[in-house]
């Protein structure tokens, strides 16, 4: 998160809402340990990642979706989980994000 | 309100920009056993961040859960780990009803140099890039200059070793002591100091007769071959590198290595799992 942290504050200064992703969890190969974190403002603006780029698109659709309705889940990504979402690691990996508004 | 400074973030931010120590602990899922009582649910998202006041700050919901889960956190802390860990509504093991995320906020890794040379300018940048903080030691003043080492956080004129018994006690197995001084006289007694902490690498430059030399030194100062074995020398991987900049990334891949318990392969000849 440190990397990101004068994005968060320079957004909620501006009063701008703000949807923050964490890795907490890391099934079998992946870029990216738990706590890499990604951020998103309501404009669509990104600070950090959260893999190789193979999912960010998707987790900036997702993180939108959060500002919009308030929610906070576990978002999961990966190539041989069922319920995964269509987006995969090329790695052959899955993460597990949480996504909530940073609204604490 | 989103947007709006609440407390605990800007507790965060202020404690990981100051490299002080700290966790926080998210309720990130809730899975409730048929027997558990929903009322008995923490909130999502209800989060506990200890380390950065006296008192750690904020709830799950229940004193029960958050005895439990500031006792596991602290020992997240302690060990630098960060992961999901799973509990019962009121902090009972063996239960998955609700999953914390208890992330670790750890101050950077510690990098002690120690030899005021070229090598040590490079090191100290590549040491930089992987997180470290830095510190050039060397006992002449002349060469242990903050405008020679403008990468490295901190520059102290100080015999080596003398420095070591006043930070040592506090170094942990994620930081690394790299001897650069190509000097008996401040590498014997750096070696030494070195040895009495608990670093995870201890690197020592020299050509093979150096080192042959430094070993003889250290036995006759009453060093195991135990101990001795705990020193990387001649120091880093074998790249076949010439340039300070190029030693500097040996330095550094044998010291990612060592944490990883990996041989340095390349992967292109080995085989399993990557990371």
């Amino acid at each position: 998160m440190k990397e990101i942290l004068p994005d968060l504050r320079r957004w909620r200064s501006q009063g701008l809402k703000v949807a923050l992703a964490r890795v907490v969890d890391v099934d079998g190969s992946g870029p990216r340990l738990p706590g890499a974190a990604m951020a998103v403002n309501e404009n669509g603006e990104v600070a950090g990642s959260v893999s190789g780029g193979c999912v960010e698109g998707a987790v900036v659709t997702e993180s939108l979706q959060c500002l919009e309705d308030g929610s906070r889940r576990i978002v999961t990504f990966g190539y041989s989980d069922d319920e995964a979402f269509a987006v995969g690691l090329t790695c052959g990996g899955t993460i597990h994000l949480y996504l909530e508004p940073l609204d604490w | 309100m989103t947007g709006e400074p609440t407390e605990l973030f800007d507790l965060l931010s202020r404690a990981i920009e100051s490299e002080t120590p700290a966790v926080l602990a998210t309720v990130v899922g809730l899975d409730p056993a048929d027997e558990t009582d929903p009322a008995d649910l923490p909130e999502p998202g209800a989060k506990i961040l200890i380390g950065v006041d006296d008192e750690p700050l904020g709830s799950l919901g229940n004193d029960d859960l958050d005895r439990v889960v500031i006792r596991d956190a602290t020992g997240e802390l302690s060990a630098g780990t960060t992961g999901l860990r799973h509990y019962g509504p009121r902090g009972e093991a063996r239960a998955d009803d609700v999953a914390v995320f208890v992330e670790t906020f750890a101050p950077p890794p510690q990098m002690l140099i120690f030899g005021a040379v070229d090598f040590t300018a490079a090191l100290s940048r590549v040491a930089k890039v992987l997180g470290y903080r830095v510190t050039v030691c060397d006992a002449r003043p002349v060469f242990a200059t903050n405008q020679r080492f403008p990468y490295a956080d901190e520059v102290v004129v100080d015999w080596p070793n003398r420095l070591l018994t006043k930070v040592g006690p506090k170094l942990s197995g994620r930081d690394a002591i790299c001897i650069l001084t190509h000097d008996p006289k401040f590498d014997i007694p750096a070696a030494l100091e070195a040895l009495q902490t608990d670093v995870g690498y201890i690197g020592a430059m020299g050509s093979r007769r150096t080192t042959e030399d430094r070993n003889e030194r250290l036995r006759n100062e009453g060093v195991s071959d135990a101990d001795l074995s705990r020193i990387r020398a001649p120091i880093g991987l074998d790249l076949g590198g010439r340039t300070p900049e190029e030693t500097a990334i040996s330095i550094c891949a044998e010291i990612i290595s060592m944490r990883s318990g990996r041989k340095a392969a390349a992967l292109k000849d080995v085989s399993g799992a990557i990371h």
